[in-house]
């Protein structure tokens, strides 16, 4: 195992990224920018009780973006010699001389740039702590915890444990300089159920977390895991129809992640969303509010500062379902003629793009069962299938399966089926709002109810 | 430079090193090891509001081993070519071993050379110049289309892949692999309206594949087409109907509907709705679907699979048959089949699979015209966007991004972008009617799968579905039911 968790390898990367900003600079570069990322793997997946994989490993890589004057480029590579890095920057301060000048091109000015200090819980040690059997065992004992929950469930793709740790530094010519660690770590189970006329399904279940404290106990995911794919057995398709439809918080935070994409500073300059010029508009509910919040210690979109050096932020994206905000970066929040939220996401090359912090819906009061059993005849949805989304348009067609709802109940499974409509409608659509809001990602939403949308089968 | 010279030019390997790594990856037992050396180099240019507004070139690579032990298979990979680092992954892998050590075969046994694109200059070395002129060109033809294409946007990106596999079954591969292609997106507007279209190309080719028919202009001309059509696009139905898929980039219904679920080692685990049925029928006796990743060119076409096995034609379904699955070395020692060459990865970090390369079926007897004329109602489909499919129920979609209706037997307006859901096992069953017009599709697609990316291609004459469910808004003429 190759754990890198000394500080001295840290602050090693931090000098590399200055140090890589100050050749660009000497070489006649008006402004610089360097990333550097390292991260560490651990992954191993059991199947029917063996070991099928074993993955462990640790990369490393660094990316320059140079801008002379309005005109900037970015390189990137994952050979650290001397030669290597050399080669890189001479490429970035070529490659520049070729793009466009870009009036709003370039990087934050010096007085936004900054970092939250405080302790954000991002970093544990302790996702790597376990013996390399106990790892092993975790992913066994999610498997089995499926696999003896129920006589059909007669197969698997298996049980997983994971673990993560990786470093991110930036540093840009402005002299801000900053790095964070962050944990992660993965217990999950695939079982497969069959019914006696041989037809599969699979379904699945997953704790994530920063520490291994936090995780879930593997025989926990594995009967979630069981549950969830035994209620799929015997899915028949369902009728067409307009029914009010119910979306369980695996598939409610998509809904959500279409509000990001529409407010998304990229898609919103070009006209190229359904939620440009709506600033100040109702485009939802009264009782939709959006909060985007990179700063929640411990969370799993949280950063002391963004891809661009500009400290996180907590940011009301729809209040009552009125839209207050669009998430930016730099570049974005200048074609606006705004502020960045502290949105940007860096990758190794290419212009900063825009990503969530925290990103959540607002939780209401009724539990989940409230809201489906207030339904005659509806669909409650587990899965969707594909990526029916247009942006632009609005226009929403997406493959689905879940649960008929009939009696304010949930009754057999349904499969094989579609569900459209458009985002337009669909947030005002939005009619309740559960309060069993839990994070288990970046993005994150409760169990929701929308009416108006058409069900596609029979 | 020779380019099967490259690790060893570059990174001073020699044999006598390959043998050592491979002994250590053995040397706690295991039936195989391989190391699979990759040194990745790509550019990417994308031009916005008619503004080359970022370039970008990098460079990636490194070296995974993989030892397998019956089942088993550890894992591991550096990005640092020194040999201390790649004995320490060799040995790291080797732990999922607990035997005695190993001895790798002695000698390697050279694949033939083959060279389905023998580029002379590979575009990643090619004047840049020349590609931002390709971006350039294509934002000027979509915006002299029509003035209602308001934003365009304009990219090409390209690689050379150079790898190089051993195996301790002797095995011993090189390959330098290009890759280029461009995509132009850009939105119409009208007072109250807008749309999108995009429309892209490319594939294992040099620059000039670009200055050519499938030139700059030809894609922006295409992404402006389809902007404007969706300007006037009505409601798409819902329900199950006859469905025309048009040639060529529908294919990726096969890619879905059935190419996934005939990967081996979703069926060496049984997960896969398919597993037990060759020899079974899947599909109408009109139906002859294969894998064939020996086209050249072409964007899933591959010299030798990234185990460093020569890739070939690999019929999957003949008439309605099914008559094998895509595997990869694991899955045919497991399952006692021959390997097809259809273990891929995403790169270094990744373990191969069994992976399609291009998937289409074959042409058929049916005029086109004919299969538009035989429907009564429904939905004419020729473009799509991705897809996707849940392998072990079968169940599979892939969504329309140009479709039209057709209407006693003629094609009339065009609708808004609709998922189409179906199930894998008996959808090819409902093909009643295959085109004699086999299209493969322009060289834009790429297959994710267990978060592995890779390329591919896909392609299908003119088909008739005579039952799929499309997911639209609109109620049926006839039948359905709302509340």
């Amino acid at each position: 195992m190759t754990i890198v968790t000394e500080n001295q390898t840290a602050t090693d990367l931090k000098s590399i990224a200055q140090d890589l900003v100050a050749r660009a600079m000497k070489s006649g570069a008006t402004a610089a920018e360097c990333v550097i990322r390292e991260g560490d793997e651990f992954s191993t997946l059991v199947r029917l009780g063996q070991i099928e994989t074993l993955k462990e490993s640790g990369s490393k890589s660094v990316g320059i973006r140079v801008f002379f004057g309005k005109r900037g480029a970015s390189t990137y590579s994952s050979d650290f010699s001397r030669e290597g890095l050399d080669r890189m920057v001479k490429s970035a301060l070529e490659l520049a001389k070729i793009t466009s000048e870009d009036p709003f091109a370039g990087i934050p000015d010096a007085d936004q740039l900054g970092q939250l200090t405080c302790n954000l819980d991002l970093y544990h040690e302790d996702v790597y702590s376990l013996p390399g059997p106990e790892r092993i065992d975790y992913a066994r004992r999610a498997e089995k915890a499926a696999m003896d929950f129920d006589a059909r469930i007669k197969n698997s793709e298996g049980g997983s444990f994971d673990a993560a740790t990786g470093c991110k530094v930036l540093a840009n010519s402005h002299g801000f300089v900053g790095e964070y660690r962050r944990s992660y770590c993965s217990v999950a189970a695939v079982p497969i159920a069959q019914n006696d006329d041989g037809a599969m399904q699979r379904d699945y279940w997953y704790s994530v977390a920063r520490t291994l404290k936090k995780l879930d106990p593997p025989e926990k995911v594995g009967k979630i895991a069981a549950e969830r794919t035994l209620r799929r057995l015997g899915a028949k398709k369902a009728k067409t129809a307009q029914v009010p439809i119910v979306f369980d918080p695996m598939v409610s935070s998509s809904i959500l992640e279409h509000i990001f994409e529409g407010v998304n500073g990229d898609s919103v300059y070009r006209g190229a969303s359904f939620l440009a010029g709506k600033l100040g508009q109702k485009i939802a509910g009264d009782n939709v509010t959006v909060i985007d919040d990179g700063t929640m210690p411990g969370g799993f979109g949280t950063s002391p500062f963004d891809g661009e050096g500009i400290p996180t932020r907590r940011t009301i994206v729809v209040e009552n379902g009125v839209l207050k905000s669009y998430l930016l970066n730099t570049y974005t929040a200048k074609k606006l003629g705004m502020q960045t939220t502290g949105n940007a996401s860096r990758g190794l090359a290419g212009t900063p793009g825009i990503g969530p912090g925290n990103y959540f819906l607002q939780p209401g009061q009724k539990s989940p069962q409230e809201l489906i059993g207030g339904i005659k005849e509806g669909l409650y949805v587990t899965e969707f299938l594909g990526h029916g989304v247009n942006l632009v348009t609005g226009d929403y067609s997406r493959g689905a399966s879940g649960l008929w709802i009939s009696g304010g109940e949930l009754t057999y499974p349904v499969e094989e089926i579609t569900v459209a409509g458009n985002l337009k409608q669909i947030f005002f659509n939005i009619s309740e709002i559960a309060n069993d809001l839990e994070f288990r990602g970046s993005v994150a939403a409760p169990t929701i109810r929308i009416d108006g949308l058409t069900v596609g089968g029979e | 430079m020779d380019k099967s010279r490259f690790f060893f030019e570059h990174y001073g390997l020699s044999e006598r090193d390959l043998e050592r790594y491979l002994a250590a990856a053995l040397s706690a037992g295991g039936d195989y090891a391989d190391l699979y050396f990759e040194y990745l180099s790509s550019t990417s240019l994308m031009v916005d509001e008619s503004m080359v507004k970022s370039a970008s070139q990098g460079i990636s690579a490194g070296c995974g081993v993989r030892v397998v032990s019956g089942e088993r298979t550890g894992y591991a990979y550096t990005d640092d070519l020194s040999s201390e680092r790649i004995l320490h992954a060799a040995r790291t892998a080797a732990l999922i071993a607990s035997a005695p050590a190993k001895t790798p075969v002695a000698g390697f046994q050279k694949s033939a050379a083959r060279s389905l694109y023998p580029v002379a200059l590979p575009s990643v070395d090619a004047e840049i110049t020349a590609k931002v002129e390709l971006i350039m060109r294509a934002d000027k033809a979509a915006r002299a289309y029509d003035p209602r294409i308001k934003e365009v946007r304009a990219s090409y990106a390209d690689e050379l892949r150079n790898i190089l596999v051993v195996a301790s079954d002797g095995t011993y591969a090189e390959d330098s692999q290009p890759l280029a292609r461009m995509n132009v997106s850009c939105i119409a507007k009208t007072e109250g309206n807008s749309a999108r279209g995009s429309a892209g190309g490319g594939g294992r080719v040099a620059l000039d594949f670009f200055f050519g028919d499938k030139n700059p202009e030809f894609f922006a001309k295409e992404a402006s087409r389809q902007a404007l059509l969706q300007l006037d696009a009505r409601e798409a139905p819902a329900g199950e109907m006859e469905v025309v898929l048009g040639p060529g980039w529908p294919g990726v219904l096969l890619h879905e509907a059935v190419g996934h679920g005939l990967e081996a080692d979703f069926n060496r685990k049984k997960t896969s709705a398919f597993a037990g049925l060759v020899g079974k029928r899947v599909a109408s006796e009109r139906c002859t679907v294969v894998d064939n990743g020996t086209m050249p060119w072409r964007r899933g076409s591959l010299n030798v699979d990234d185990e460093g096995e020569p890739t070939q034609e690999t019929v999957l379904i003949e008439k309605g048959i099914l008559k094998g699955y895509l595997s990869d070395k694991l899955s045919a020692r497991l399952m006692g089949i021959a390997d097809t060459g259809n273990g891929r990865r995403e790169s270094y970090e990744h373990i191969p699979m069994p992976r399609m390369t291009n998937t289409y079926m074959l042409a058929g007897e049916d005029n086109p015209e004919d299969i538009i004329r035989s429907v009564k109602h429904g939905v004419y489909a020729v473009n799509f966007g991705g897809g996707q499919v849940d392998i072990t129920n079968g169940k599979f979609v892939f969504s329309a991004s140009e479709a039209y209706m057709i209407e006693d037997g003629k094609v009339t307006a065009p609708i808004k972008g609709a998922t189409l859901i179906g199930n894998g096992p008996d959808v090819l069953t409902r093909v009643s009617m295959v085109g004699n017009d086999l299209k493969l599709d322009e060289g834009v697609g790429t297959c994710g799968k267990d978060g592995q990316a890779v390329p591919v291609g896909v392609g299908i004459p003119t088909l008739k579905v005579d039952r799929l469910t499309v997911g639209g808004t609109a109620r049926k003429d006839t039948g359905g039911f709302m509340q």
